[in-house]
């Protein structure tokens, strides 16, 4: 497994592309976030907003550069047939993929750190200004209040979470284009689809099982009553996403020729 | 090998036509004999059509906001107005028969809020009316005074003229006249009843012999600030009430009815009310002569609802549309086909043509599934459909289906520039839905309003078939289904892009090596 470990981690070390999808996935989600914190106000007659998910809203275009990264790590081998040389030198594929999983992850984590750490560090510079202050009944947006923490934390479990249905995703249709659409549309398609149909039951459960709002709901910190789903329950239901793409595209990789 | 004598081509002639229709033929010919490709397409035009039966909302299960759930009558359609349109059609009428030609003057001294929490909404109004009937729905004009847009005339529902602004009081009252002869009405309102400026003639073909003529009060439900939540913006109404008082009351023309009576159009409403005192009358009324919007709250459900799975659909082809290009570098087919036809630019426009083509197609397809299907089903759930114009209808599901083709042909421009398909499909995604996505359910609306001034989402206005309307006050939110931009100005935005990256994959095609 050591051996693996390494060897993917030099794979995706030296492909020039990687740091760039790192530092894209830093600037993507800092950018949004700063965007929405400057089109974000709170009149003094208080408003509906939930600071803490206007702060993260960058992982909305963040997790498009991760769904690329993770994707690619498979897909690319495919597309070159390097799979084959890689399955040659280590012939157990579900320790291929499990390297590929933590590399990816670890990746994820260390990215979406610190993307999420310039989010928060915009909402407490511009949020303020902005009518969020305590006189209207919010925090400072400080990691050392429980929730926000949690939005916070959870924002980068999110990204890593998104990163393993991506690779899950790519494992099982072994191309980059088909993998980053599915995957793509599975997290934008369903909200807009919810949203559309309303407040029926049919779109509340879609929310419910839907990955991306069933997520993001670890975003929240206000109004979590009126929540489909409740935030870890939420971050649960991607898990169960990302375990079963992983588990499909493992059981699909030992099955199937390379 | 054997070797021909080349002919040299001359640009524009037979020949170079008739080596593009070969060219469209060859990149007919690869599209087509790719099964992934198709199978996506067939794809594409299912989800599109798909989603719209994922809509099983029925109007005895909507639940407004605020947790109340229409049922029963809230789920029948409100009457509509003479050009078909849907209309809100609620407020106290004071009013005489009048046979024939004739005009009624009044003076107005003030409008004010009846009794109730709320207090006047910007479009309360009061003023005179001639109107064919208490039908409501009844084709119409009035001349009024508004809380917050001065004077306006406005007829048959739509209609709206408007005039000086500012209020009225005891020391400016405001003279208001409308004037029948045959099937117009012509408005005038005066500062001192001497002066009198016209404000409109309106044609009214509706009208019968004997109408209906007096003064009316109306005052639409408080529209209380929106808010942006997941699953769309919201606007909670609280019925409000107007009270007018007015005096120099004049009809002329033949009028057999006894005297002013009273009636309450569009069923009982809270606060209506009539008074006469010393040759002044009184009139307070809620409600509001107004199309009806369906923003927010009240049902109805707006064609464009059923074409939903366009955006499913939208994803499948642009994923397919950048492989039409990226494959071909992946696999080194690109050199092949820049040795057989050098016109490198004209390769790139068959490619267009053919994805476009063959998108429209599917993507028409579906939508008309979507929206015949979505129809019947929203309706045998009882559900009313917003009616349109079948125009508006066609555009809007016309339009759908270029948008997914011109969002195919930018899939396949920028797959030629950035030669990655991974790049490629995400670029597009991120510029075409996550607008589109934070706009509806993330973004406060001005924000949300901007993005889809600027960004390629705007084109999804093309599908938007109820216009805003200025006269009422509705939460126009994008969440709501309103966008800022015109359905073809929309639209114009994705091809404005589309057509920038187009070039630029030509640019750049042909200064870089294959």
């Amino acid at each position: 497994m050591r051996e693996s470990l390494s060897a993917e981690w030099v794979k995706l070390r030296t492909v020039p592309g990687t740091k760039w999808l790192l530092a894209g996935i830093v600037v993507a989600t800092a950018a949004l976030s700063v965007i929405a914190d400057a089109a974000t106000r709170c009149p003094a007659g208080g408003c509906p907003v939930d600071p803490a998910k206007t702060s993260l809203t960058g992982i909305y275009l963040g997790q498009a550069i991760v769904v690329i990264l993770a994707a690619t790590a498979i897909s690319g081998e495919y597309g070159t047939g390097m799979i084959r040389v890689t399955f040659t030198a280590m012939p157990r594929r579900t320790s291929v993929l499990a390297a590929k999983a933590a590399v990816i992850t670890g990746l994820a984590l260390v990215a979406g750190t610190i993307a999420v750490a310039g989010c928060v560090l915009a909402g407490q510079l511009i949020l303020p200004g902005h009518g969020f202050t305590t006189a209207h009944g919010y925090g400072a947006l400080s990691l050392s209040d429980g929730p926000m923490l949690r939005a916070a934390a959870g924002s980068v479990l999110y990204l890593a979470l998104i990163a393993l249905l991506s690779l899950g995703g790519a494992a099982i249709v072994r191309d980059t284009a088909v993998a980053i659409g599915a995957v793509l549309g599975l997290l934008y398609v369903a909200p807009i689809v919810a949203a559309v149909l309303g407040n029926s039951s049919t779109a509340r459960h879609l929310q419910q099982i839907a990955p991306m709002t069933a997520g993001l709901a670890i975003q929240a910190t206000t109004g979590l009553r009126a929540l489909p789903i409740a935030p870890w329950a939420g971050l649960g239901v991607l898990a169960a996403w990302a375990a079963a793409a992983l588990l499909t595209g493992g059981v699909l990789l030992r099955l199937r020729d390379a | 090998m054997t070797t021909t004598a080349v002919t040299p081509r001359v640009p524009g002639t037979q020949a170079a036509h008739a080596g593009f229709g070969r060219l469209l033929r060859a990149e007919w010919t690869k599209f087509r004999t790719v099964r992934g490709w198709l199978i996506a397409m067939l794809l594409a035009a299912l989800m599109t059509a798909g989603v719209a039966l994922l809509n099983h909302s029925t109007c005895g299960g909507t639940v407004v906001p605020g947790g109340k759930a229409i049922t029963g009558a809230g789920c029948a359609a409100p009457p509509s107005g003479p050009g078909g349109v849907l209309v809100t059609d609620s407020f106290y009428f004071v009013r005489q028969p009048l046979a024939g030609n004739g005009s009624i003057t009044v003076r107005m001294t003030s409008l004010t809020a009846g009794h109730g929490p709320a207090g006047l909404q910007p479009w309360s109004k009061a003023g005179i009316i001639i109107t064919a009937g208490l039908r409501p729905g009844s084709a119409y004009a009035a001349m009024m005074v508004t809380a917050g847009h001065g004077v306006r005339m406005q007829y048959d529902y739509t209609g709206d003229i408007a005039g000086p602004p500012g209020g009225v009081s005891a020391a400016a009252p405001r003279w208001l006249r409308l004037t029948r002869s045959g099937g117009t009405v012509t408005g005038y309102e005066s500062g001192n009843g001497t002066r009198w400026s016209l404000m409109g003639t309106v044609h009214l073909p509706a009208l019968p012999a004997t109408v209906q003529a007096g003064m009316f009060a109306a005052s639409p439900g408080s529209s209380q600030s929106t808010s942006q939540t997941l699953g769309g913006s919201s606007g909670s109404g609280e019925s409000t009430v107007a009270t007018a008082r007015f005096d120099h009351v004049s009809l002329t023309g033949r009028h057999p009815g006894g005297g002013w009576a009273g009636t309450a159009v569009g069923g009982p409403s809270p606060g209506t009310a009539l008074h006469h005192a010393a040759g002044t009358v009184t009139v307070s009324g809620s409600g509001d002569l107004a199309p009806y919007v369906a923003a927010g709250g009240p049902p109805g459900t707006p064609v464009e609802q059923t074409l939903t799975g366009a955006v499913f659909g939208l994803i499948a082809v642009i994923v397919v549309a950048a492989m039409f290009m990226t494959a071909e570098y992946r696999r080194g087919l690109i050199r092949v086909t820049f040795a057989a036809s050098p016109h490198r630019g004209r390769v790139l426009a068959a490619k267009a043509i053919v994805i476009g083509v063959v998108t429209f197609l599917a993507g028409l397809a579906g939508s008309i599934v979507a929206v015949v299907t979505g129809e019947w089903l929203l309706r045998s759930n009882g559900n009313f459909i917003l009616p349109v114009s079948a125009f508006t209808e066609v555009r809007a599901v016309a339009g759908t289906a270029a948008l997914l083709a011109v969002a195919a042909v930018l899939a396949l421009a920028l797959g030629a520039l950035v030669r990655s398909s991974a790049v490629a499909v995400t670029a597009v995604i991120v510029a075409i839905v996550l607008p589109y996505l934070l706009a509806i359910i993330v973004l406060p609306a001005a924000a949300a309003d901007w993005l889809l001034r600027l960004t390629p989402a705007a084109a999804f206005a093309i599908q938007q078939t109820t216009p805003a309307y200025p006269q009422v006050s509705a939460p126009y939110t994008p969440g709501n289904g309103f966008f800022p931009l015109a359905p073809w100005a929309g639209l114009a935005v994705l091809c404005g892009y589309t057509a920038l990256a187009f070039g630029l994959a030509v640019v750049l095609v042909r200064r870089r090596d294959a």
